[in-house]
């Protein structure tokens, strides 16, 4: 399971050809696939993002039903990050859209729902009861809107979680820190003991907006974000976003994340070595980042150094301590123009849950949303990582969705502008709000 | 013979307009008609669903008063500016020198033309991991390893034009290399002979001798550089913060990660318009369009 993110540096040839696409408005089918949507009884598309791990598992899921099932056949075609959103937004509601779509859930389903592309799923549900009941409320409502149902989980949870080295914070004497005062105490002992107390891959601001996140959401709970994506209560200008933002400051004046964090990428395993490697103390970090070390270091992971907790409580904050952040799951949505629904509608209902593609994500290191898996968690490896996950999601109050993706995409970034520049000093918490209010 | 008017119907002096037809065609297909579009979609609202709505002159005063997008485009002049400044003298240098017929020269400058293979994406990634601040060759080297090339502000810019001249110096070497060669030897030989030496001879023969090429190279830069981010999208994604977003950049993250392609294909047609009016300006002011011969005298 290696990050969406991944593939967000490397587009750039694929860029100028989508650049001739989007042009024509388009006109282009997916790579490698017999083009069109599929009529009546032709074979359905589904679009989904690329990944070496899981593509495999899907693929394998999508075969077993077409054997199964007689309602008809399903195809994978699978993207890039950027391409895939690219292309589905020009492709979707033409003739060349898939049946079968991936998605993030959230403002980023929504802008797809306000323009009428997107199947309600409620009835099938409703139905379905069981089908419901298989999920965890927390992430089926990740792609729920005004109470109907727009996706079904199709892959595992990635909420954002701190990981640390344990090796380096025993060295410097740090605990694991509860609260935020327990994190900034660290930080300067981390300092002292001539450690980068924090690893942060700042070249791309999604890994900053982690921080933001929690912050935010500890600080202000989940209702003051809320207020935000839609836009009423004061939007950005709400007070608890520059209290959020003035803690963050704090946090990098003091050094929280060295000097050197704006050239540090992800995608190049920088912040996830920096971390390996001893020169850091803790890294915030998307769930994929265990597979990530215990693929890239597994030496590390292996000798038990690798340590991973919630992000730290903040006293008196409004947020409840057991509140996640990060990718809620990612979704299968189906779309309102598809040939195929029958047949979308049984995969959706029998694919999702079928026990084989549930052992199959288990044993890629995933944690699939569905209930009842915490035993076959604890027999599968990495079983004290996975459950933790597990237990974490279950537990939580508030899943929140990454900012990037619950946004409107033009808000998402201009935010992400203004918080590299925020962590570059190059804007104040006060600006920070000022320009994204106005 | 040649007086016979241009409709001739015995085909010796000139090829019928049908020739012209397969790349009319496919510059009509590929430039003029994508161009035409995005002239359309500047006047519209698009985050790609459905169709465009027409949205009037918005965008276009929405870029009037775009702080963002003036800042990219001074940073873009500045970029133009100063990559012209370091890639022509070290391309003329390097294209003169390689234009020698010495066998070593051919070997070495086949070494310096290894640039022009690789893609821009490869090159881009390997400077990355070279200037690496935790991982980078240069933090082990004594002098460099002070510096965090990619990630402080005040001197990415320059990181930035480093590679970009390691990228396209090649290209613009074999353009000079090339033009050298067609320089008549009888040039040197007299003026060897009048007595001017290594440098005079440089100056006063190979240079004036290039100009049109240095014309050439000159427009190329300054196209290229209002249309091409590839090379910084990935070395530093236009970051830290906006330090290195150039307006080709603002204008890709502004279609294809905020979705706004109504006003992105705005910022298209400034820079489309500002890149062939600066071309044409070049041109025109230099008197390339005489196309006087280069040789007289020769």
């Amino acid at each position: 399971m290696t990050s969406q993110r991944l593939t967000r540096v490397g587009v750039s040839a694929s860029t100028l050809v989508l650049l001739a696409s989007v042009a024509a408005c388009g006109s282009s089918g997916p790579s490698g696939s017999g083009g069109g949507g599929g009529g009546e009884g032709g074979t359905g598309q589904v679009w989904a993002l690329q990944d070496t791990t899981l593509n495999p598992i899907e693929e394998a899921s999508i075969e077993r039903f077409n054997e199964q099932s007689e309602a008809g056949d399903f195809e994978l075609a699978t993207f890039g990050n950027d391409p895939y959103k690219q292309r589905l937004r020009t492709a979707i509601g033409s003739p060349q859209a898939p049946d079968l779509f991936f998605n993030w859930g959230g403002g980023n389903l929504k802008e797809y729902v306000d323009a009428g592309t997107v199947e309600d799923l409620t009835p099938l549900l409703d139905e379905n009861p069981e089908l419901r009941d298989a999920f965890l409320p927390s992430v089926l409502a990740g792609a729920e809107l005004d109470g109907k149902n727009y996706g079904l989980p199709m892959r595992g949870m990635q909420p954002v979680v701190l990981f640390y080295n344990k090796s380096v914070l025993d060295a410097a004497g740090v605990e694991v820190p509860e609260t935020w005062d327990d994190l900034l105490a660290a930080v300067d002992q981390l300092k002292a003991a001539n450690v980068t107390p924090i690893a942060l891959a700042g070249n791309q601001a999604w890994t900053e907006l982690m921080w933001a996140e929690y912050l935010l959401d500890r600080v202000g709970g989940p209702q003051v974000f809320q207020n935000i994506r839609d836009g009423v209560e004061g939007d950005w200008s709400q007070p608890e976003v520059l209290e959020a933002m003035t803690m963050l400051k704090e946090l990098i004046d003091r050094g929280g994340f060295g000097t050197e964090f704006a050239s540090v990428g992800y995608d190049v395993g920088g912040a996830s070595t920096i971390l390996a490697q001893g020169d850091a103390g803790f890294h915030l970090m998307g769930s994929w980042e265990f597979v990530n070390q215990l693929g890239q270091s597994p030496d590390f992971v292996e000798a038990g150094d690798l340590g991973w907790a919630p992000f730290p409580a903040v006293t008196g904050g409004e947020g409840d301590p057991s509140n996640l952040v990060g990718n809620v799951s990612n979704f299968y949505s189906l779309t309102a123009d598809s040939e195929n629904k029958e047949a979308a509608e049984e995969f959706l209902s029998t694919a999702l849950t079928d026990e084989t593609y549930i052992d199959d994500l288990i044993a890629a290191g995933d944690v699939p949303p569905v209930t009842g898996v915490r035993e076959k968690l604890e027999e599968a490896e990495n079983s004290e990582y996975t459950t933790f996950i597990y237990d974490q999601t279950v537990d939580a109050e508030n899943f929140q969705l990454s900012w990037d993706q619950d946004l409107q995409a033009d808000e998402a970034t201009e935010m992400l502008e203004q918080l590299s520049l925020f962590f570059l000093g190059e804007q104040t918490p006060q600006g920070f709000v000022d320009a994204l209010s106005d | 013979m040649s007086s016979r008017g241009s409709s001739t119907q015995t085909g010796q002096q000139r090829p019928s307009a049908w020739y012209a037809a397969p790349a009319v065609l496919f510059f009509g297909l590929f430039a003029v008609v994508p161009m035409l579009l995005v002239v359309y979609l500047s006047f519209t609202d698009w985050d790609g669903f459905g169709f465009p709505q027409p949205s009037g002159a918005g965008n276009w005063s929405r870029l009037a008063g775009d702080g963002e997008a003036r800042d990219a485009l001074v940073l873009t002049l500045v970029f133009m500016v100063l990559s012209w400044l370091v890639q022509t003298p070290v391309a003329l240098l390097i294209g003169v020198w390689a234009a020698g017929r010495q066998r070593n020269r051919a070997i070495l400058s086949s070494l310096f033309f290894l640039p022009l293979l690789l893609s821009t994406a490869a090159i881009a990634l390997l400077w990355r991991s070279v200037l690496d601040p935790n991982f980078g060759v240069t933090q082990s080297l004594p002098f460099l390893g002070q510096f965090n090339f990619l990630g402080d502000t005040s001197i990415v810019i320059y990181t930035v034009i480093f590679v970009i001249t390691w990228q396209y110096v090649p290209f613009h070497t074999l353009l000079y290399q090339a033009a050298a060669r067609t320089i008549p030897a009888s040039l040197y030989e007299a003026a060897t002979i009048d007595g001017a030496g290594r440098y005079k001879q440089f100056f006063q023969i190979t240079v004036p001798l290039l100009r049109y090429t240095i014309i050439t190279s000159t427009v190329l830069m300054v196209v290229g550089s209002f249309t091409t981010f590839d090379t910084v999208l990935i070395l530093t994604g236009g970051g830290p913060g906006t330090t290195t977003r150039i307006a080709p950049l603002y204008m890709y993250i502004t279609g294809f990660s905020a979705f706004e392609f109504g006003y992105a294909s705005a910022i298209a047609v400034l820079l489309l318009a500002l890149g062939a009016g600066l071309s044409l300006l070049v041109t025109k002011a230099t008197g390339f369009r005489d196309m006087n011969s280069q040789q007289e005298g020769a």
